[in-house]
């Protein structure tokens, strides 16, 4: 037991380091901030599931990928889909020319169900789609990227076009996406009202749960010998090829992964905030939750988590009291983290952590050895 | 035969509006050729070096028509150079202190750039308020020649259409007939052998990278004929042309011209038949498969790497 702990979750600190993320979401968060606050934190704990993706795929993988908001959103968007249908039932539309669809599908005179719409009736298929729709499109890109050998360069460019042309195909596409509000007045979901305080409670826990068991799940890939691969690639691609690996394999599975995290990340959204629009497709959210695994530590599943929650609470706390010094401090914040703490936060607990300890221990120590002494 | 002049008015009328929206990415990719084509920068900031340029020429107009309203007329050259100069020396800043101690990570150079973005976009906002401003335009840019009773031919267009084919043609001759832009394509195709045969590569990249920010001010300069500017202007274009550069062939200077000239054409002409966002999906996403099928862009550099 002990020595698949040590292989799969990276020794006594790493589970140690788990323990402690997992006792501040599940126990401190709850008891300390209030039902407003935690939803709030599980909304920024949505985001943390793309940093985490991220720390996999460009951490490891090399492959920093611009378009995850992408993902993000098709997860959002395919859980916002399921919830607004069960929300339009034709008894609460009935004063809508064609009752039983979705308002937005009203005001843009549209008079029947789109095809597009029709299997998101079914819970089983949502819940696939959530996960499936996001992969499939990113097993797509990635097959044809990397199977073309394409320059890192190149696919962050790719994938943010692809953000981008995702955003005005959402926003131009009124009638079966919302636009640009969105999809609004999300109520229950399978008969369950997700707006009720006790939900918002429930829905955390789950959020945190689904986020702790993808970290577990990324250790255990990072702990495995394709871990090992993908760090061997990401240095010197070309002798791991020599080896006889398929590289591009690697590749495509890595960001299918962190399409999928993403993806989960967005459906928990859908459920905890109430809505999805395509402000978080685009290519600012996008970048910005690059920045949420740059901030925490490119090579760390948990400092992603903490990056993620640092920077939206500055977000927070900022844009609040003072909005006009956010942006100088977001632009600040990309330019240090990347200039001077490339591994992030992760980066200096990992240099100087050990030593504040050692230091501690030895002025305990001492004070120790002082009061033997008279 | 009254609709044939109609479809061919209606033609040439469209063939222009293609040509300028043809100029304006051309002049914008112009700077990102140079800067991420020969360098392989990749500079996130780029558009607000273009709003820079912008700007700078909207504080001009203003001068001018403060203190000597008699130059109104001609103030827009001085704007053209001006912008230039001042775009052109925030580039070498911005090399010296940024991109100079990140030329082997190109990716963290994106995100630095990046994080400029988000400085200048708030420092220009700062300063010049949220609000979009439209510089003064000189007389001789407003209306348009009426070459038929149909057609006409918007000034600020031509305008357009010429600096991008003088800027073109004298980048063309800097980069490829000239001592310096000798240096420069030396430097970028082996850095280690131009060093050794004693060229001063620190001093190339910064001179290109300044360069490349320049044209981007001039670029912006001449944006103001044609619409206003905000702080924001420059990042809406940053991915069509990133996408310009890359469908191009990324070493490639004919290749930019190219791809700009593709991507305007798909763009006007698909904007005749369905709505202005659907035709930029489709315009996109065309670029996007094409270089799924042809990653290296339309002339891919023959240099072995």
């Amino acid at each position: 037991m002990m020595t698949v702990l040590d292989k799969y979750l990276g020794g006594r600190q790493g589970t140690l380091g788990l323990l402690v993320l997992a006792l501040l979401v599940l126990v401190v968060f709850p008891l300390v901030l209030d039902a407003f606050r935690l939803n709030m934190v599980g909304k920024y704990l949505t985001y943390a599931f793309v940093a985490v993706g991220l720390v996999l795929c460009w951490g490891y993988g090399g492959i920093l990928s611009l378009g995850q908001g992408v993902f993000f959103g098709l997860g959002g968007y395919c859980m916002a889909m399921f919830l607004k249908l069960e929300a339009s039932d034709p008894l609460s539309t009935k004063i809508q020319t064609t009752p039983g669809i979705p308002d937005f599908m009203d005001w843009n005179q549209i008079t029947e169900l789109p095809a597009m719409w029709q299997p998101f009736h079914s819970f089983g298929f949502t819940v696939a789609a959530v996960v499936g729709v996001p992969v499939v499109l990113a097993w797509v890109i990635g097959l044809a990227l990397f199977k073309r050998r394409v320059g890192d360069v190149y696919f962050s460019i790719v994938t943010q076009a692809i953000a981008l042309i995702l955003t005005v195909l959402i926003v131009g596409q009124q009638g079966l996406t919302g636009g640009v509000n969105g999809i609004t007045d999300l109520k229950t979901l399978l008969g369950w009202d997700i707006r009720t305080d006790q939900a918002k409670y429930l829905l955390y826990f789950a959020n945190a749960g689904l986020l702790l068991g993808c970290i577990v799940l990324g250790k255990f890939i990072l702990a495995s010998k394709l871990g090992r691969l993908l760090l061997a690639m990401r240095d010197k691609e070309e002798r791991v090829r020599f080896s006889g690996y398929d590289v591009s394999s690697f590749k495509v599975f890595v960001f299918c992964l962190a399409a999928a995290f993403s993806a989960i990340g967005g459906a928990m959204f859908t459920l905890q905030v109430g809505f999805m629009s395509p402000s978080f497709v685009g290519i600012v959210p996008s970048i910005e939750m690059v920045i949420f695994a740059a901030v925490g530590g490119r090579l760390s599943l948990l400092g992603a988590v903490y990056g993620t929650l640092l920077v939206n609470f500055g977000k927070t706390y900022f844009s609040e009291s003072f909005p006009e010094l956010w942006l100088y401090l977001m632009g600040g914040l990309f330019i240090v983290v990347v200039m001077y703490l490339p591994n992030g936060l992760a980066g200096v607990w990992a240099k100087h952590g050990p030593r504040l300890w050692a230091w501690r221990r030895a002025r305990a120590a001492k004070a120790a050895a002082l009061e033997v002494q008279p | 035969m009254a609709w044939l002049t109609e479809f061919g008015a209606i033609a040439a009328m469209q063939a222009f509006n293609g040509l300028s929206v043809f100029c304006v990415l051309l002049l914008m990719a112009l700077g990102l050729a140079i800067i991420f084509g020969q360098m392989g920068v990749i500079n996130m900031a780029h558009g607000e070096f273009l709003t820079v340029g912008a700007y700078t020429t909207y504080v001009l107009s203003g001068l001018t028509l403060h203190y000597a309203p008699s130059l109104q007329p001609y103030y827009f050259f001085l704007a053209i150079v001006v912008a230039f100069v001042i775009a052109g020396a925030l580039g070498w800043l911005v090399e010296w202190a940024m991109i100079s101690r990140l030329y082997h990570r190109p990716l963290d150079t994106l995100l630095a750039t990046w994080g400029l973005s988000l400085v200048m976009q708030q420092a220009l906002r700062s300063i010049f308020g949220a609000r979009e401003v439209s510089a003064e335009l000189p007389e001789w840019l407003m209306g348009s020649f009426s070459l038929t009773d149909a057609i006409d031919i918007p000034r600020n267009g031509l305008f357009t259409v010429a600096v991008t084919l003088l800027l073109t043609g004298g980048l063309f001759l800097l980069l490829f007939r000239s001592r310096w832009g000798l240096h420069v394509r030396a430097t970028m195709q082996n850095r280690v052998m131009s060093r050794a045969v004693g060229i001063d590569t620190r001093r190339v990249d910064r001179m290109t990278f300044a360069l490349g920010c320049g044209v981007a001010g001039v670029a912006g300069a001449v944006f103001t004929t044609i619409g206003s500017t905000g702080p924001t202007a420059g990042s809406l274009y940053i991915v069509d042309t990133f996408l310009t550069v890359v469908f191009g062939g990324a070493a490639s200077l004919l290749g930019t011209i190219a791809s700009a000239f593709a991507i305007a054409q798909t763009q006007s002409i698909s904007e005749f038949f369905m709505s202005g966002s659907m035709a930029k999906v489709l315009t996109l996403s065309a670029v996007i498969l094409i270089l799924l099928l042809r990653p290296q862009g339309l002339f891919a550099s023959k240099v072995r790497k």
